[in-house]
C-alpha cells in the first residue's frame, strides 16, 4: 500500500496520506512532509522527540502536528523518517518520532516546507486517509 | 484540476470583473488585473474561485482584487488585494500568508558591467560566503537573551544600531522597517525559537540575492532620482522574508482566529480564511504579532544587506565611499496594513490585504521617502532568474483603483513536481550559464523548481500594471548572478 501521494500545485505542493489506522495515515503524512524536505534513505534514527498534542478538531490536530514537526526542523534541525502516532481522542494525540540531526555532509535537503495549510486539508477517519497543502 | 467555470466578464483589455451575484456569501465584486492570454492560464484552475472567497469575508469594500500577477494559493489567491472596514471588518493571517513580510530590496551602485563581469564569479562565491543560505541553514548573529523582542519591536533600526547597515537605509524602507505598535510578547516563544538562530539568513524556495544590470531606462529622469543612471549600471537585489518566526507567528494565530470566528459568528468558504474583527482582542493581537514578525524580516533583509556590502567592497576592491552601494528601496509583499483611503470621496481609514501584492502608492503620497515625492514610490517586481526583474513607480491611478496596490512577481505557472519532471538543476544551471548567469545554490532540485521555465514572462505581468494604469514601468535588470535560498 501507498504511504503517501504527492498532488501538484501551481505555487506549493500537497499530499494525500493513507493508513491502515488513522495514526498511521498522520504518521504518514508526516513521513511525506519529510520526503519533500530532504531525501530520507540517508537519514538514520538516533534521535527522538515526544510529541503531545491537543487541539480543537481532527483537521486542526493533523494541521498542528505537522507544524510542530517543522518547529523541530527548524530548531534542532531535525529531519524526521518514523513515526509512532496515536491518536487518543478525536483531537489528541501523542507520538514518539524518531530521525537524525541534518548533517550537510551526509544529508540531501531538497524542498523547504514553510507550514502545512487549512486550505483542502482534510481528515477522513472512515478511509484513515489525510490530505493537506503546504505553503513552500 | 478542474477549468473554472463561473461568470468572468471582460471589462477592457486589462481588466476582468466576476460579478457580485455569482456567489450568494459575496459582498463585493471580483476585480482581475489580466490579458486576454493570461486570463486563459488563470481559468485552469480554481484561482478565481478564491478571488470570489475573499468577496465574502465581512467588511470588505471596493473589489476583491487580483494583482496581474495572480496564481492559485492556499485560502488567498497569490496576488490578492483585500480592503476591510476598521468598524465592521475582519482581519485574516491567511491575507498576509505565513511568509510575514516577504519582500524584496534593490541596492544600486557606482560600477558597471565592465567593472564586475571579470570578476563574477569570484563576487557571486564571496556572496554565497557571506550570506547564509538554503535550506537548514544558520545565521551568524548571536543575540543576547531577550534581544530578540528588540529586533521585533524596532526591525530595520535594531540592525543599523547593531552595524548592520546606514541610517540612509531606514528612509528608503517601506515602514522605514519598523512598523508601529509591534508588541513582542505577542509573539510565541516557539516562534521566537525559530527565529533566533534563523536572523540574517535568505531561507531557501523562491528567495534570492542578485547581482543584476540594468538592462532598459524606459524613464530616465525617474530613474536617475533612484540613482540608476545608465545602462549596464550594477545592481543587486534581496529577496526574503521573516523565517520560522513569521511562519509560526501565522500558525499561532490561525488556532486564534479560528476559535475566535465561532464567538463572532462569522463563517468563512475556506478555513485557511479564518478571520476576527479587526477592533476584536484577536484581531488587535494579531495585527501587533504581524508587525513584530513584519519588523523581523526587515532586520533580516538588513543584515544581508550589510553582508551584501561587505562582500562587494573586498571583491571589487573598492572603498565603501565609492562603491555607491545605496538602498534604493524595500518593499514588503505579505502583509495587512492600516492605511487612509478614498471611499465614494470620504478619507477612510481600512485595513488593506496584500497577499503576494507590492504597494504602490503615487508621487505625493505622505507616506513615502521625501527623496521620491516627486516620482512615487518606487515598486520593484522581480521575474524569474534567467530574464529580467522591473522597477516601477506608483500612481495615483493605483490609488483610485487598487487601494494604492500592483503586482509583486512573474507568478508561477508550473508546479514545482512538473518543474522537476521535466526539468534536472544541473541543466537548469548549465542553460542560465550559457545566458551568462552565474548561479550558486545549495540545491539542484531547489534551482529546477525555480527555473525561469515554471514562471510565467514578468514582463507580460507589468505590461498589464503598467498599462492598466496601477504602476508605470522605469527600467528593467539583467541578471548576472544569482544566489538561490
Amino acid at each position: 500500500m501507498k504511504r503517501y501521494e504527492l498532488i501538484e500545485h501551481t505555487a506549493d505542493i500537497g499530499l494525500i496520506a493513507y493508513g491502515g489506522t488513522l495514526a498511521e495515515a498522520f504518521g504518514n503524512a508526516a513521513y511525506g512532509m519529510f520526503s519533500i524536505i530532504a531525501e530520507l534513505d540517508n537519514v538514520a534514527e538516533n534521535q527522538s522527540r515526544y510529541i503531545e498534542l491537543k487541539s480543537s478538531d481532527q483537521e486542526s490536530l493533523l494541521f498542528e502536528w505537522l507544524n510542530r514537526l517543522l518547529y523541530y526542523f527548524d530548531v534542532d534541525l531535525l529531519l524526521f523518517k518514523s513515526f509512532k502516532v496515536n491518536i487518543l481522542t478525536r483531537n489528541r494525540l501523542t507520538a514518539i518520532c524518531h530521525g537524525e540531526k541534518y548533517n550537510h555532509l551526509r544529508h540531501q535537503l531538497k524542498t523547504g516546507v514553510k507550514s502545512a495549510t487549512y486550505h483542502k486539508l482534510k481528515v477522513d477517519s472512515t478511509k484513515n486517509e489525510v490530505q493537506v497543502i503546504f505553503d513552500v | 484540476m478542474a477549468k473554472w467555470i463561473g461568470p468572468l466578464e471582460k471589462i477592457d483589455a486589462y481588466r476582468w470583473r466576476i460579478p457580485k451575484s455569482y456567489k450568494a456569501g459575496m459582498r463585493v465584486d471580483g476585480l482581475i488585473y489580466s490579458d486576454k492570454e493570461m486570463v486563459e492560464q488563470i481559468l485552469l484552475e480554481q484561482t478565481l474561485e478564491q478571488v470570489a472567497n475573499v468577496a465574502q469575508l465581512p467588511g470588505i469594500v471596493g473589489n476583491s482584487l487580483a494583482m496581474p500577477d495572480i496564481h492559485w494559493g492556499y485560502g488567498f489567491p497569490i496576488g490578492g488585494v483585500a480592503a476591510m472596514e476598521i468598524k465592521d471588518g475582519v482581519i485574516s493571517p491567511g491575507g498576509v500568508g505565513f511568509d510575514i513580510n516577504c519582500g524584496v530590496r534593490i541596492i544600486r551602485t557606482n560600477l558597471t558591467k565592465d567593472d564586475v563581469l571579470p570578476t563574477i564569479k569570484d563576487l557571486v562565491d564571496a556572496l554565497y560566503k557571506n550570506v547564509p543560505s538554503g535550506l537548514g541553514s544558520k545565521g551568524k548573529i548571536r543575540l543576547r537573551p531577550g534581544e530578540i523582542d528588540k529586533v521585533l519591536a524596532s526591525g530595520s533600526r535594531w540592525a543599523v544600531e547593531n552595524g548592520y547597515g546606514l541610517a540612509e537605509d531606514l528612509e528608503s524602507t517601506e515602514e522605514r522597517g519598523e512598523m508601529s505598535g509591534a508588541d513582542p510578547s505577542l509573539v510565541s516563544s516557539r516562534a521566537k525559537e525559530r527565529g533566533i538562530p534563523q536572523l540574517g539568513t535568505l531561507g531557501s524556495g523562491n528567495h534570492f540575492l542578485e547581482v543584476a544590470l540594468i538592462d532598459d531606462i524606459i524613464e530616465p529622469d525617474i530613474a536617475s532620482t533612484m540613482g540608476i543612471n545608465q545602462i549596464g549600471q550594477v545592481v543587486l537585489l534581496i529577496h526574503c522574508g521573516s523565517r520560522g518566526l513569521g511562519h509560526q507567528t501565522a500558525d499561532d494565530y490561525i488556532k486564534v482566529m479560528l476559535d475566535a470566528m465561532k464567538k463572532y459568528g462569522i463563517s468563512v468558504p475556506d478555513r485557511q480564511l479564518a478571520c476576527s474583527p479587526i477592533e476584536s482582542i484577536e484581531g488587535r493581537k494579531y495585527l501587533s504579532a504581524m508587525k513584530c514578525a513584519a519588523n523581523y524580516a526587515w532586520a533580516n533583509r538588513q543584515c544581508i544587506t550589510h553582508w551584501v556590502r561587505e562582500a562587494f567592497c573586498r571583491v571589487m576592491k573598492i572603498r565603501p565611499a565609492d562603491a555607491g552601494l545605496e538602498l534604493i528601496y524595500d518593499v514588503t509583499h505579505n502583509i495587512a496594513k492600516i492605511e487612509e483611503h478614498n471611499i465614494n470621496g470620504k478619507k477612510k481609514k481600512l485595513c488593506i490585504h496584500r497577499k503576494g501584492a507590492t504597494r504602490a502608492f503615487p508621487a505625493g503620497h505622505p507616506d513615502i521617502p521625501s527623496k521620491y515625492l516627486e516620482i512615487g514610490q518606487p515598486v520593484l517586481i522581480p521575474g524569474d532568474m534567467g530574464r529580467y526583474s522591473y522597477v516601477l513607480v506608483g500612481t495615483e491611478q493605483a490609488m483610485k483603483e487598487t487601494f494604492g496596490s500592483t503586482c509583486h512577481g512573474a507568478g508561477r505557472m508550473q508546479s514545482r513536481t512538473a518543474a522537476k519532471r521535466h526539468l534536472r538543476g544541473r541543466d537548469v544551471l548549465k542553460s542560465l550559464a550559457a545566458r551568462g548567469i552565474t548561479v550558486r545554490t545549495d540545491s539542484l532540485s531547489g534551482l529546477a523548481e525555480e527555473a525561469p521555465q515554471a514562471y510565467k514572462d514578468v514582463a507580460s505581468v507589468v505590461n498589464v500594471a503598467h498599462s492598466a494604469g496601477i504602476s508605470r514601468i522605469v527600467a528593467r535588470t539583467k541578471p548576472i548572478g544569482v544566489i538561490k535560498g
